[in-house]
């Protein structure tokens, strides 16, 4: 069994520690693993002792890829992603001496890796790579290659031209870049409240004398920019594009939510956000184990394409049994011509035979069970076998999506239960089970949902069919168990403990097979079983 | 504003060879320019004059000023479509505060010079039926930069 207990992960990944300091529980937490190992003498132990002939030895591949959902990832607010990016600037300025400010535009040339930097800083011609990342480069002293046009008569302040406003400043109001063209403190805030403001660029701000492309640093924007909702905005740009070029790191997708999660590899992986969202890193669609990314969004796009056209075309329509068009019969008798002009068979709505038979009787058909009849029927049964293959992985699919939807009834039925319970004398650790239970029952629920349209694509062989039968009597059963056990389990109020064993028995005999078929398809990938249709 | 006007006394006092503007011919909020740009000596355009109308909104110079030639002569060029829209990347995403109508209209007049070849754009056609008024609403593709 995929037992964390003993499994060859570490025990430890089941904590994360996020920076805050909290402790972060992932789905799988310790006490269950306990649990599992005192199982015995039940139906499920006896499975489990059935799929451990399964399997090949303790220490595969694919259970570390399991054991890769428990990996730590952490979830970063706003401030922590801010602070991670001073962290990364930081780690650079150790190595490479140079400004922060210039670290961070060149960090943010490279997509903040660190690696491919320090690696291009010290391989290559710096001077090359400072004018790649446009800025200029910090080793060339008194840079100022335009030599700032001072108006000094003795005595008199020195002032200069601002080649935006076109009025004559004092000297001390004007700055600029390292590029030397300066302008007025006020051109500059205006400019750089438009660069964030209407273009939404961050990271990119470009000098503003003509046909320079040196950048804005951050120090700059913030020492000329002083209206608090352009600053936030500039922030706000500054670490989306932190976030959105760092491979590690991802917004998590919930519209709305701000917190970004990082991990220590950006593979196809879960991860939970703290608004209790989870999903899959790489592809930042729903966490949907068994299936790979790459078929989920062919799934999630067919849906979105078809699903609907093809209930409608099922339910609504049959196909002329000669030329195959289809049809739809929006009145009339079951006397049908086709209207195919190359076509124009005469046949009967009902039993999709030809008319001729049916004679003067419109309206009802009594040779549904001839020969040419059914033959017909047959016919448009071939045609609509692939329709309907669709359909029946579709509509289970949906059914789950659907379903996991009113789970929220249901947590919000077992916590009154929880409750009444806790007035029986009972702790609130001790009910908790009851919540677990529902969890486990919901996760079942999601990867039951993933098998269909895991089973959708997967091409028949060997390996598919012994998972068509294996799938049923796994997720199936153990969903509609672990439904009547929470039922049953919440309505015998005089025997709680002999209750509360059972719903746990039930839940983890449930989750055990979830597990077993997590696995049983992981190894399918290591072994390469699974083909694909097209 | 202060700045447009100090623009227009700048052009009207020391404005480029080719290039005159005539201040009655402007309003009183400097909003909308008409300035004349003679085709530049020793080029295929010698010898005619085109009309170029500025439009300036609130924000200039930090929003670009939208810039088109005025019927009805309108020089024939690779960059330039029938409508008087020019493809010219100073115009949007080149834009910088620190231009000005004058680099403007040099950067309009040097295009003019280097054309050896009076034709309109290939897309001409298509484009001056689908395009929106203000040509600052095109998304234009720079893609030629020896013209």
């Amino acid at each position: 069994m995929a037992q964390h207990g003993r499994s060859a992960a570490p025990a430890s990944p089941c904590l994360a520690m996020d920076s805050d300091g909290d402790l972060q529980y992932d789905e799988d937490s310790a006490d269950d693993d306990m649990v599992y190992d005192n199982d015995s003498g039940n139906e499920s132990s006896g499975d489990e002792v059935d799929f451990d002939e399964h399997r090949p030895g303790p220490s595969t591949a694919h259970e570390v890829e399991l054991a890769a959902e428990d990996a730590p990832f952490q979830v970063l607010s706003v401030q922590e992603i801010v602070d991670f990016m001073v962290v990364e600037i930081n780690e650079v300025n150790e190595v490479a001496q140079l400004p922060r400010t210039t670290i961070r535009i060149l960090l943010n040339h490279f997509n903040w890796d660190k690696e491919k930097l320090l690696e291009r800083l010290y391989d290559t011609d710096q001077e090359q790579l400072f004018l790649e990342a446009h800025v200029v480069s910090p080793h060339i002293t008194g840079t100022a290659s335009q030599a700032p046009r001072v108006n000094s008569r003795v005595g008199a302040v020195p002032t200069e031209e601002c080649e935006i406003c076109l009025t004559v400043r004092p000297s001390a109001e004007m700055s600029g870049l390292a590029c030397g063209h300066r302008f007025c403190a006020a051109c500059w805030c205006e400019y750089l409240t438009t660069k964030v403001m209407d273009d939404g660029v961050g990271q990119t701000i470009s000098c503003a004398a003509h046909g320079c492309d040196i950048l804005v640093d951050d120090e700059t924007v913030l020492r000329l920019v002083s209206e608090p909702r352009v600053l936030a905005r500039y922030q706000h740009l500054i670490t989306n594009s932190f976030v959105e070029c760092n491979r590690y790191l991802c917004w998590c997708p919930t519209p709305d939510c701000g917190y970004a999660l990082k991990v220590p590899n950006p593979d196809c992986r879960p991860v939970t956000c703290k608004c209790g969202h989870k999903f899959c890193f790489a592809c930042r669609e729903a966490w949907h184990d068994p299936v790979r990314c790459h078929l989920i969004k062919r799934w999630l796009k067919k849906c979105d394409d078809d699903s609907e056209t093809f209930n409608w075309i099922s339910a609504n329509t049959k196909e002329c049994p000669k030329c195959s068009v289809t049809i739809e019969k929006d009145g009339g008798c079951n006397h049908m011509v086709c209207k195919n002009q190359s076509c124009r068979a005469d046949f009967c709505w009902v039993c999709l035979g030809s008319w001729e038979p049916h004679g003067s009787s419109w309206y009802s058909c009594n040779r549904y069970d001839e020969d040419e009849a059914r033959a017909a029927r047959d016919a448009q049964e071939k045609s609509r076998a692939v329709l309907n293959r669709y359909l029946f992985y579709c509509n289970r699919y949906m059914n789950h999506m659907q379903s996991l939807k009113f789970e929220n009834k249901l947590y919000a039925s077992v916590k009154e239960k929880m409750e009444e319970m806790q007035q029986h004398n009972m702790s609130w650790i001790e009910v908790q089970f009851l919540k677990k239970a529902v969890d486990i029952l919901c996760s079942c629920r999601v990867t039951l949902m993933y098998t269909y349209v895991f089973a959708y694509y997967l091409r028949k062989n060997n390996q598919s069919a012994i998972f068509e039968v294996r799938e049923p009597e796994g997720p199936g059963a153990m969903h509609l168990r672990c439904s009547q056990s929470i039922w049953s389990g919440t309505s015998l109020r005089r025997t709680w403990s002999t209750s509360n064993r059972k719903v746990q028995d039930k839940y983890r005999y449930c989750e055990g097979r979830r597990k077993a078929l997590l696995e049983h398809v992981h190894e399918g990938y290591e072994r390469d079983w699974w083909v694909y249709n097209d | 504003m202060r700045r447009l006007q100090k623009e227009l006394l700048n052009l009207t006092t020391d404005p480029p060879p080719g290039v005159t503007v005539d201040p009655e011919e402007i309003g009183d909020n400097l909003s909308e320019w008409t300035v004349s740009v003679a085709g530049p000596a020793s080029s295929l355009y010698e010898g005619e004059t085109f009309r170029l109308n500025f439009r300036f909104s609130q924000k200039y110079p930090f929003d670009s000023p939208e810039v088109v030639f005025m019927r009805p002569n309108i020089p024939v060029h690779p960059h330039i479509y029938s409508n008087g829209h020019i493809c010219l990347s100073i115009l949007t995403d080149d834009w910088s505060p620190a231009l000005s109508v004058a680099s403007v209209c040099l950067s309009i007049t040097s295009m003019l010079s280097s054309c050896k070849d009076k034709k309109r754009p290939p897309d001409d056609a298509f484009y001056v039926k689908t395009c929106n008024k203000n040509p600052k609403k095109t998304r234009w593709w720079y893609h030629d930069d020896t013209v």
